[in-house]
Protein backbone atom coordinates (compact mmCIF):
# COMPACT_ATOMS: atom_id res chain seq x y z
CA UNK A 1 0.00 0.00 0.00
CA UNK A 2 1.55 3.33 -1.01
CA UNK A 3 0.43 4.87 2.26
CA UNK A 4 2.73 2.68 4.32
CA UNK A 5 5.71 3.95 2.36
CA UNK A 6 5.04 7.49 3.52
CA UNK A 7 7.03 8.65 6.50
CA UNK A 8 4.91 9.04 9.60
CA UNK A 9 4.88 12.71 10.43
CA UNK A 10 5.73 13.80 13.95
CA UNK A 11 2.85 16.27 13.59
CA UNK A 12 0.27 13.53 13.12
CA UNK A 13 -2.15 12.65 15.87
CA UNK A 14 -2.87 9.04 16.72
CA UNK A 15 -6.47 9.85 17.67
CA UNK A 16 -9.18 7.79 16.04
CA UNK A 17 -9.76 8.93 12.47
CA UNK A 18 -13.16 10.11 11.32
CA UNK A 19 -14.68 7.70 8.78
CA UNK A 20 -14.16 8.57 5.11
CA UNK A 21 -17.93 8.58 4.63
CA UNK A 22 -18.40 11.35 7.22
CA UNK A 23 -15.46 13.44 5.97
CA UNK A 24 -16.87 13.37 2.44
CA UNK A 25 -20.59 13.91 3.18
CA UNK A 26 -20.61 16.50 5.96
CA UNK A 27 -19.02 19.62 4.55
CA UNK A 28 -19.16 23.39 4.62
CA UNK A 29 -18.40 24.52 1.09
CA UNK A 30 -20.91 27.26 0.34
CA UNK A 31 -19.89 27.31 -3.31
CA UNK A 32 -22.14 24.24 -3.58
CA UNK A 33 -24.84 25.28 -1.13
CA UNK A 34 -25.24 26.04 2.56
CA UNK A 35 -26.52 22.63 3.68
CA UNK A 36 -23.89 20.22 4.99
CA UNK A 37 -25.00 17.65 2.41
CA UNK A 38 -24.96 20.06 -0.57
CA UNK A 39 -21.24 19.78 -1.38
CA UNK A 40 -21.40 15.98 -1.68
CA UNK A 41 -24.62 16.27 -3.68
CA UNK A 42 -23.55 18.95 -6.16
CA UNK A 43 -19.77 18.96 -6.29
CA UNK A 44 -19.56 16.83 -9.43
CA UNK A 45 -20.13 19.99 -11.51
CA UNK A 46 -16.63 21.19 -10.62
CA UNK A 47 -14.02 20.27 -13.24
CA UNK A 48 -10.56 19.99 -11.70
CA UNK A 49 -8.68 19.12 -14.91
CA UNK A 50 -7.22 21.22 -16.34
CA UNK A 51 -6.45 23.37 -13.31
CA UNK A 52 -4.03 26.19 -12.89
CA UNK A 53 -2.88 28.35 -10.02
CA UNK A 54 -1.69 31.93 -10.33
CA UNK A 55 1.04 33.02 -7.93
CA UNK A 56 1.62 36.76 -7.83
CA UNK A 57 2.37 39.77 -5.66
CA UNK A 58 5.48 40.41 -3.62
CA UNK A 59 7.73 37.68 -4.99
CA UNK A 60 10.54 37.30 -7.48
CA UNK A 61 9.10 34.49 -9.54
CA UNK A 62 5.38 35.07 -10.07
CA UNK A 63 3.58 32.98 -12.64
CA UNK A 64 0.61 30.93 -13.68
CA UNK A 65 1.29 27.23 -13.27
CA UNK A 66 -0.78 24.32 -14.32
CA UNK A 67 -1.43 21.91 -11.49
CA UNK A 68 1.02 19.25 -12.68
CA UNK A 69 3.88 21.74 -12.71
CA UNK A 70 2.84 23.14 -9.36
CA UNK A 71 2.86 19.70 -7.74
CA UNK A 72 5.81 18.11 -9.53
CA UNK A 73 8.65 19.16 -7.20
CA UNK A 74 6.81 18.00 -4.07
CA UNK A 75 6.69 14.53 -2.65
CA UNK A 76 3.55 13.94 -0.65
CA UNK A 77 3.39 12.91 2.96
CA UNK A 78 0.59 12.03 5.31
CA UNK A 79 -0.56 14.34 8.10
CA UNK A 80 -3.28 13.18 10.45
CA UNK A 81 -4.73 16.44 11.76
CA UNK A 82 -7.60 17.46 13.96
CA UNK A 83 -10.03 19.78 12.22
CA UNK A 84 -12.19 22.03 14.41
CA UNK A 85 -15.10 23.80 12.72
CA UNK A 86 -16.11 27.19 14.10
CA UNK A 87 -19.64 25.73 14.41
CA UNK A 88 -18.57 23.41 17.23
CA UNK A 89 -17.85 20.06 15.61
CA UNK A 90 -14.56 18.39 14.83
CA UNK A 91 -12.98 15.55 12.88
CA UNK A 92 -9.64 13.76 12.60
CA UNK A 93 -8.53 13.61 8.97
CA UNK A 94 -5.58 11.82 7.36
CA UNK A 95 -4.48 14.29 4.68
CA UNK A 96 -1.94 13.77 1.91
CA UNK A 97 0.03 16.73 0.67
CA UNK A 98 3.12 18.78 1.37
CA UNK A 99 4.16 21.69 3.59
CA UNK A 100 2.86 25.05 2.41
CA UNK A 101 6.27 26.59 3.13
CA UNK A 102 7.91 24.34 0.52
CA UNK A 103 5.53 25.66 -2.11
CA UNK A 104 5.83 29.33 -1.13
CA UNK A 105 9.64 29.29 -1.06
CA UNK A 106 9.76 28.34 -4.75
CA UNK A 107 8.46 31.80 -5.68
CA UNK A 108 11.06 33.71 -3.67
CA UNK A 109 8.81 36.03 -1.66
CA UNK A 110 10.40 39.43 -1.10
CA UNK A 111 10.86 41.28 2.18
CA UNK A 112 7.58 43.10 1.43
CA UNK A 113 5.62 39.86 1.60
CA UNK A 114 4.04 40.09 5.05
CA UNK A 115 0.92 38.06 4.33
CA UNK A 116 -0.30 35.40 1.93
CA UNK A 117 -3.71 35.70 0.37
CA UNK A 118 -5.56 32.73 -1.12
CA UNK A 119 -8.48 32.67 -3.51
CA UNK A 120 -10.97 29.98 -4.57
CA UNK A 121 -12.21 29.54 -8.14
CA UNK A 122 -15.18 31.69 -9.19
CA UNK A 123 -17.42 30.08 -11.77
CA UNK A 124 -21.15 29.89 -10.96
CA UNK A 125 -21.62 27.20 -13.63
CA UNK A 126 -19.20 24.90 -11.86
CA UNK A 127 -19.86 26.22 -8.35
CA UNK A 128 -23.64 26.74 -8.41
CA UNK A 129 -23.75 28.13 -4.85
CA UNK A 130 -22.05 31.24 -6.21
CA UNK A 131 -25.29 32.15 -7.99
CA UNK A 132 -26.47 33.35 -4.59
CA UNK A 133 -24.51 36.04 -2.81
CA UNK A 134 -24.35 34.14 0.49
CA UNK A 135 -20.75 35.31 0.67
CA UNK A 136 -18.71 37.81 -1.26
CA UNK A 137 -17.18 35.64 -4.02
CA UNK A 138 -14.44 34.70 -4.63
CA UNK A 139 -13.87 33.07 -1.27
CA UNK A 140 -10.67 34.58 0.04
CA UNK A 141 -8.53 33.74 3.03
CA UNK A 142 -5.17 34.80 4.35
CA UNK A 143 -2.32 33.97 6.70
CA UNK A 144 0.44 36.02 8.18
CA UNK A 145 3.75 35.08 6.53
CA UNK A 146 5.12 33.33 9.63
CA UNK A 147 1.88 31.36 9.97
CA UNK A 148 2.05 30.33 6.33
CA UNK A 149 5.70 29.25 6.70
CA UNK A 150 4.99 27.26 9.87
CA UNK A 151 5.71 23.55 9.37
CA UNK A 152 2.12 22.63 10.39
CA UNK A 153 0.62 24.65 7.51
CA UNK A 154 -0.12 22.17 4.80
CA UNK A 155 -1.27 21.97 1.19
CA UNK A 156 -3.52 18.94 0.77
CA UNK A 157 -4.14 17.07 -2.44
CA UNK A 158 -5.70 13.96 -0.95
CA UNK A 159 -7.16 12.23 2.08
CA UNK A 160 -7.30 8.60 3.15
CA UNK A 161 -4.79 7.86 0.36
CA UNK A 162 -7.15 9.01 -2.40
CA UNK A 163 -7.21 12.21 -4.43
CA UNK A 164 -9.31 14.89 -2.77
CA UNK A 165 -12.98 14.74 -3.67
CA UNK A 166 -14.44 17.99 -4.96
CA UNK A 167 -16.48 18.51 -1.79
CA UNK A 168 -13.25 18.49 0.22
CA UNK A 169 -11.62 21.18 -1.92
CA UNK A 170 -10.08 19.37 -4.88
CA UNK A 171 -7.62 19.63 -6.42
CA UNK A 172 -5.65 21.72 -3.95
CA UNK A 173 -6.61 23.09 -0.55
CA UNK A 174 -5.04 24.62 2.49
CA UNK A 175 -5.02 22.90 5.90
CA UNK A 176 -4.19 25.02 8.95
CA UNK A 177 -5.03 22.72 11.85
CA UNK A 178 -4.80 25.22 14.72
CA UNK A 179 -7.36 27.55 13.15
CA UNK A 180 -11.10 27.13 12.62
CA UNK A 181 -11.85 25.11 9.51
CA UNK A 182 -13.03 28.00 7.35
CA UNK A 183 -9.44 29.33 7.24
CA UNK A 184 -8.45 26.19 5.31
CA UNK A 185 -9.55 27.49 1.92
CA UNK A 186 -10.55 25.01 -0.79
CA UNK A 187 -10.05 24.65 -4.55
CA UNK A 188 -7.33 27.30 -4.70
CA UNK A 189 -6.68 29.16 -7.97
CA UNK A 190 -4.61 32.08 -6.73
CA UNK A 191 -1.92 32.67 -4.14
CA UNK A 192 -0.71 36.24 -3.62
CA UNK A 193 2.10 37.59 -1.49
CA UNK A 194 0.89 40.88 -0.06
CA UNK A 195 2.19 43.62 2.21
CA UNK A 196 -1.07 44.37 4.05
CA UNK A 197 -3.34 42.06 5.99
CA UNK A 198 -5.77 40.79 3.35
CA UNK A 199 -9.56 40.76 3.61
CA UNK A 200 -11.22 37.41 4.14
CA UNK A 201 -14.69 36.41 2.93
CA UNK A 202 -16.02 35.68 6.40
CA UNK A 203 -14.36 38.75 7.82
CA UNK A 204 -16.19 40.91 5.30
CA UNK A 205 -19.45 39.10 5.92
CA UNK A 206 -19.42 39.31 9.74
CA UNK A 207 -16.33 41.03 11.14
CA UNK A 208 -17.53 40.73 14.74
CA UNK A 209 -17.86 36.95 14.38
CA UNK A 210 -14.91 35.93 12.22
CA UNK A 211 -11.56 37.56 12.89
CA UNK A 212 -8.50 37.40 10.67
CA UNK A 213 -6.64 35.02 12.98
CA UNK A 214 -9.52 32.72 13.95
CA UNK A 215 -7.26 30.54 16.03
CA UNK A 216 -9.20 27.83 17.84
CA UNK A 217 -9.74 29.34 21.28
CA UNK A 218 -12.10 27.95 23.94
CA UNK A 219 -11.89 31.24 25.86
CA UNK A 220 -13.27 33.42 23.08
CA UNK A 221 -16.94 32.67 22.43
CA UNK A 222 -18.49 33.03 19.06
CA UNK A 223 -21.12 35.77 19.54
CA UNK A 224 -23.86 33.18 19.07
CA UNK A 225 -22.42 30.13 20.77
CA UNK A 226 -19.73 29.01 23.17
CA UNK A 227 -16.47 27.57 21.83
CA UNK A 228 -15.65 25.75 25.04
CA UNK A 229 -16.75 22.35 23.78
CA UNK A 230 -16.99 20.50 20.53
CA UNK A 231 -18.64 17.39 19.21
CA UNK A 232 -16.18 15.06 17.56
CA UNK A 233 -18.14 13.58 14.66
CA UNK A 234 -19.11 10.03 15.62
CA UNK A 235 -18.97 10.66 19.36
CA UNK A 236 -21.91 11.12 21.71
CA UNK A 237 -20.42 13.22 24.51
CA UNK A 238 -18.89 16.54 23.73
CA UNK A 239 -15.24 17.11 24.48
CA UNK A 240 -13.37 20.16 25.73
CA UNK A 241 -11.93 22.33 22.96
CA UNK A 242 -8.19 22.86 23.37
CA UNK A 243 -6.35 26.17 22.78
CA UNK A 244 -5.01 26.24 19.22
CA UNK A 245 -6.93 22.99 18.69
CA UNK A 246 -4.28 21.12 20.69
CA UNK A 247 -1.35 22.52 18.70
CA UNK A 248 -0.40 25.18 21.27
CA UNK A 249 3.04 23.67 21.82
CA UNK A 250 3.88 24.19 18.16
CA UNK A 251 2.19 27.51 17.39
CA UNK A 252 1.52 29.52 20.57
CA UNK A 253 4.88 31.31 20.20
CA UNK A 254 3.68 32.83 16.91
CA UNK A 255 1.33 34.98 18.97
CA UNK A 256 3.43 35.84 22.01
CA UNK A 257 2.62 39.33 23.24
CA UNK A 258 -0.66 39.47 21.29
CA UNK A 259 -4.03 39.88 22.97
CA UNK A 260 -5.86 36.92 21.48
CA UNK A 261 -9.23 38.25 22.66
CA UNK A 262 -8.75 41.32 20.50
CA UNK A 263 -7.00 39.45 17.71
CA UNK A 264 -9.56 36.66 17.61
CA UNK B 1 -67.05 31.85 1.39
CA UNK B 2 -68.37 28.40 2.15
CA UNK B 3 -66.99 25.56 0.08
CA UNK B 4 -69.05 22.96 1.96
CA UNK B 5 -65.87 21.08 2.63
CA UNK B 6 -67.00 19.61 5.92
CA UNK B 7 -66.24 15.96 6.46
CA UNK B 8 -69.26 13.87 7.34
CA UNK B 9 -69.66 12.54 10.83
CA UNK B 10 -68.66 10.13 12.16
CA UNK B 11 -65.76 10.06 9.66
CA UNK B 12 -64.34 13.30 10.98
CA UNK B 13 -64.19 12.09 14.58
CA UNK B 14 -63.49 8.43 13.93
CA UNK B 15 -61.14 8.57 10.92
CA UNK B 16 -59.90 12.02 9.99
CA UNK B 17 -58.86 13.28 13.39
CA UNK B 18 -57.11 10.05 14.45
CA UNK B 19 -55.35 10.00 11.07
CA UNK B 20 -54.03 13.52 11.67
CA UNK B 21 -52.89 12.41 15.12
CA UNK B 22 -50.92 9.50 13.67
CA UNK B 23 -49.47 11.71 10.91
CA UNK B 24 -48.35 14.21 13.52
CA UNK B 25 -46.30 11.49 15.20
CA UNK B 26 -44.65 10.53 11.93
CA UNK B 27 -41.75 13.03 12.13
CA UNK B 28 -40.78 11.60 15.50
CA UNK B 29 -41.08 8.05 14.21
CA UNK B 30 -38.90 8.89 11.22
CA UNK B 31 -36.23 10.38 13.48
CA UNK B 32 -36.36 7.27 15.63
CA UNK B 33 -36.05 5.09 12.54
CA UNK B 34 -33.13 7.24 11.37
CA UNK B 35 -31.30 6.73 14.66
CA UNK B 36 -31.96 3.00 14.49
CA UNK B 37 -30.80 2.70 10.87
CA UNK B 38 -28.02 5.30 11.24
CA UNK B 39 -29.26 7.37 8.31
CA UNK B 40 -29.19 10.80 9.96
CA UNK B 41 -25.76 11.68 8.58
CA UNK B 42 -22.43 12.46 10.18
CA UNK B 43 -23.93 14.59 12.94
CA UNK B 44 -27.20 12.89 13.90
CA UNK B 45 -27.64 14.88 17.12
CA UNK B 46 -27.64 18.16 15.22
CA UNK B 47 -30.16 16.70 12.77
CA UNK B 48 -32.42 15.56 15.62
CA UNK B 49 -32.32 18.87 17.49
CA UNK B 50 -33.00 20.93 14.38
CA UNK B 51 -35.71 18.67 13.07
CA UNK B 52 -37.59 18.65 16.38
CA UNK B 53 -37.43 22.43 16.57
CA UNK B 54 -38.62 22.88 13.04
CA UNK B 55 -41.55 20.55 13.59
CA UNK B 56 -42.51 22.50 16.71
CA UNK B 57 -42.64 25.65 14.60
CA UNK B 58 -44.57 23.92 11.81
CA UNK B 59 -47.25 22.78 14.27
CA UNK B 60 -47.53 26.30 15.68
CA UNK B 61 -48.17 27.61 12.17
CA UNK B 62 -50.66 24.79 11.49
CA UNK B 63 -52.45 25.73 14.71
CA UNK B 64 -52.70 29.32 13.49
CA UNK B 65 -53.81 28.16 10.07
CA UNK B 66 -57.01 26.59 11.39
CA UNK B 67 -59.04 29.76 11.91
CA UNK B 68 -57.65 31.30 8.72
CA UNK B 69 -58.88 28.23 6.87
CA UNK B 70 -62.27 28.57 8.51
CA UNK B 71 -62.62 32.15 7.38
CA UNK B 72 -61.27 31.42 3.92
CA UNK B 73 -63.18 28.24 3.12
CA UNK B 74 -65.91 27.89 5.71
CA UNK B 75 -64.33 24.67 6.95
CA UNK B 76 -65.17 24.90 10.61
CA UNK B 77 -64.25 21.40 11.75
CA UNK B 78 -60.59 22.28 11.93
CA UNK B 79 -61.29 24.12 15.15
CA UNK B 80 -61.88 20.75 16.76
CA UNK B 81 -58.31 19.74 15.93
CA UNK B 82 -56.67 22.97 16.96
CA UNK B 83 -55.96 21.93 20.52
CA UNK B 84 -54.37 18.71 19.26
CA UNK B 85 -52.15 20.62 16.82
CA UNK B 86 -51.19 23.12 19.51
CA UNK B 87 -50.28 20.32 21.88
CA UNK B 88 -48.15 18.72 19.17
CA UNK B 89 -46.32 22.05 18.83
CA UNK B 90 -45.71 21.91 22.57
CA UNK B 91 -44.69 18.25 22.31
CA UNK B 92 -42.07 18.86 19.62
CA UNK B 93 -40.96 22.09 21.27
CA UNK B 94 -40.40 20.22 24.54
CA UNK B 95 -38.41 17.47 22.81
CA UNK B 96 -36.38 20.14 21.01
CA UNK B 97 -35.59 21.82 24.33
CA UNK B 98 -34.75 18.47 25.92
CA UNK B 99 -32.38 17.60 23.09
CA UNK B 100 -30.60 20.92 23.66
CA UNK B 101 -30.42 20.45 27.44
CA UNK B 102 -29.29 16.87 27.20
CA UNK B 103 -27.51 16.13 23.92
CA UNK B 104 -26.02 19.59 23.48
CA UNK B 105 -25.27 20.66 27.04
CA UNK B 106 -25.46 17.40 29.02
CA UNK B 107 -27.35 19.30 31.73
CA UNK B 108 -24.43 21.60 32.44
CA UNK B 109 -26.69 24.17 34.12
CA UNK B 110 -24.01 26.84 34.49
CA UNK B 111 -23.29 26.66 30.77
CA UNK B 112 -27.01 26.63 29.95
CA UNK B 113 -27.63 29.73 32.06
CA UNK B 114 -24.67 31.39 30.39
CA UNK B 115 -26.25 30.60 27.03
CA UNK B 116 -29.66 31.96 28.03
CA UNK B 117 -28.37 35.32 29.24
CA UNK B 118 -25.70 35.77 26.60
CA UNK B 119 -27.16 34.52 23.37
CA UNK B 120 -30.30 36.20 22.04
CA UNK B 121 -31.41 33.20 20.00
CA UNK B 122 -31.31 30.93 23.03
CA UNK B 123 -33.05 33.59 25.12
CA UNK B 124 -35.87 33.77 22.58
CA UNK B 125 -36.24 30.02 22.32
CA UNK B 126 -36.45 29.70 26.10
CA UNK B 127 -38.92 32.55 26.40
CA UNK B 128 -41.08 31.00 23.70
CA UNK B 129 -41.11 27.74 25.61
CA UNK B 130 -42.02 29.49 28.86
CA UNK B 131 -44.91 31.24 27.10
CA UNK B 132 -46.09 27.95 25.63
CA UNK B 133 -46.34 26.26 29.01
CA UNK B 134 -49.46 28.05 30.33
CA UNK B 135 -51.18 27.35 27.02
CA UNK B 136 -50.46 23.64 27.25
CA UNK B 137 -51.44 23.56 30.93
CA UNK B 138 -54.82 25.21 30.28
CA UNK B 139 -55.68 23.15 27.23
CA UNK B 140 -58.10 20.78 28.94
CA UNK B 141 -61.83 21.36 28.92
CA UNK B 142 -62.24 22.20 32.60
CA UNK B 143 -59.66 24.97 32.29
CA UNK B 144 -61.36 26.39 29.21
CA UNK B 145 -64.69 26.45 31.01
CA UNK B 146 -63.30 27.82 34.22
CA UNK B 147 -61.22 30.59 32.66
CA UNK B 148 -63.87 31.68 30.15
CA UNK B 149 -62.88 34.92 28.48
CA UNK B 150 -59.60 34.91 30.38
CA UNK B 151 -58.77 31.72 28.52
CA UNK B 152 -59.16 33.46 25.17
CA UNK B 153 -56.98 36.31 26.28
CA UNK B 154 -54.35 33.93 27.64
CA UNK B 155 -54.24 31.95 24.44
CA UNK B 156 -53.49 34.98 22.29
CA UNK B 157 -49.99 34.35 23.68
CA UNK B 158 -49.59 32.09 20.66
CA UNK B 159 -48.90 35.20 18.57
CA UNK B 160 -45.91 36.61 20.45
CA UNK B 161 -44.53 33.16 21.16
CA UNK B 162 -44.65 32.11 17.51
CA UNK B 163 -42.88 35.36 16.58
CA UNK B 164 -40.21 34.50 19.13
CA UNK B 165 -39.80 31.01 17.67
CA UNK B 166 -39.42 32.40 14.16
CA UNK B 167 -36.84 34.92 15.39
CA UNK B 168 -35.08 32.15 17.32
CA UNK B 169 -34.65 30.28 14.04
CA UNK B 170 -33.67 33.41 12.11
CA UNK B 171 -31.06 34.47 14.65
CA UNK B 172 -29.49 31.02 14.76
CA UNK B 173 -28.68 31.30 11.07
CA UNK B 174 -27.73 34.97 11.33
CA UNK B 175 -25.04 36.17 8.99
CA UNK B 176 -23.51 32.75 8.50
CA UNK B 177 -25.55 30.57 6.20
CA UNK B 178 -28.49 32.90 5.88
CA UNK B 179 -30.51 30.09 4.44
CA UNK B 180 -33.94 30.30 2.94
CA UNK B 181 -35.97 28.36 5.50
CA UNK B 182 -36.06 30.90 8.35
CA UNK B 183 -37.26 33.45 5.83
CA UNK B 184 -39.96 31.11 4.55
CA UNK B 185 -41.35 30.74 8.08
CA UNK B 186 -41.24 34.49 8.65
CA UNK B 187 -43.26 35.01 5.48
CA UNK B 188 -45.78 32.29 6.42
CA UNK B 189 -46.28 33.80 9.87
CA UNK B 190 -46.62 37.27 8.36
CA UNK B 191 -49.34 35.96 6.03
CA UNK B 192 -51.24 34.34 8.90
CA UNK B 193 -51.01 37.48 11.02
CA UNK B 194 -51.83 39.70 8.04
CA UNK B 195 -54.99 37.74 7.37
CA UNK B 196 -56.08 38.28 10.96
CA UNK B 197 -55.40 41.99 10.78
CA UNK B 198 -57.32 42.21 7.52
CA UNK B 199 -60.23 40.25 8.98
CA UNK B 200 -60.27 42.36 12.13
CA UNK B 201 -60.22 45.66 10.25
CA UNK B 202 -63.02 44.48 8.01
CA UNK B 203 -65.11 43.38 10.97
CA UNK B 204 -64.69 46.82 12.53
CA UNK B 205 -66.34 48.36 9.49
CA UNK B 206 -69.11 45.84 9.04
CA UNK B 207 -70.23 44.75 12.46
CA UNK B 208 -72.10 46.81 15.00
CA UNK B 209 -70.09 47.47 18.13
CA UNK B 210 -72.10 44.99 20.20
CA UNK B 211 -71.02 42.11 18.01
CA UNK B 212 -67.39 43.01 17.71
CA UNK B 213 -66.36 40.27 20.08
CA UNK B 214 -67.20 37.77 17.36
CA UNK B 215 -64.16 38.81 15.46
CA UNK B 216 -61.86 37.81 18.27
CA UNK B 217 -59.35 35.47 16.72
CA UNK B 218 -57.72 32.69 18.71
CA UNK B 219 -59.59 30.68 21.27
CA UNK B 220 -63.00 32.07 20.63
CA UNK B 221 -64.28 29.40 18.34
CA UNK B 222 -62.85 26.61 20.45
CA UNK B 223 -64.58 27.83 23.56
CA UNK B 224 -67.79 28.20 21.57
CA UNK B 225 -67.65 24.59 20.46
CA UNK B 226 -67.16 23.50 24.01
CA UNK B 227 -69.97 25.75 25.14
CA UNK B 228 -72.34 24.30 22.58
CA UNK B 229 -71.54 20.79 23.70
CA UNK B 230 -72.56 21.52 27.21
CA UNK B 231 -75.55 19.45 28.19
Amino acid sequence: LPLMAQAKSAFSTDEEQTPFEDITTYNNFYEFGTDKGDPARYASSLKTTPWSVTVDGECEKPGKLNLEDLLKPHSTEERIYRLRCVEGWSMVIPWQGFPLADLLKRFNPTANAKYVRFETLVDPDQLPGQKRSVLDWPYTEGLRMDEAMHPLSFMATGLYGKDLLNQNGAPLRLVVPWKYGFKSIKSIVRISFVAEQPDTSWGRSAPEEYGFYSNVNPDVDHPRWSQRKERRIGEFRKRETLPFNGYAEQVASLYSGMDLRKNF
Amino acid sequence: MNLRVNIREPYFTKVFKPAVFVLALLPLALLGWGVWQDTLGANPIETITRSLGEWGLRFLLLTLLISTLRRATGWGQGVRMRRMLGLFAFFYGTLHLLSYLWLDQFFDWAEIWHDIVKRPFITMGMLAFVLMMPLALTSFKAAIRKLGRQWQRLHTLIYPLTMLVVLHFWWLADSKARTVMPLVYIVLLALLLGERLFHWLRSLNKTPASRRSRSLPAGYAASRVIAQRRP
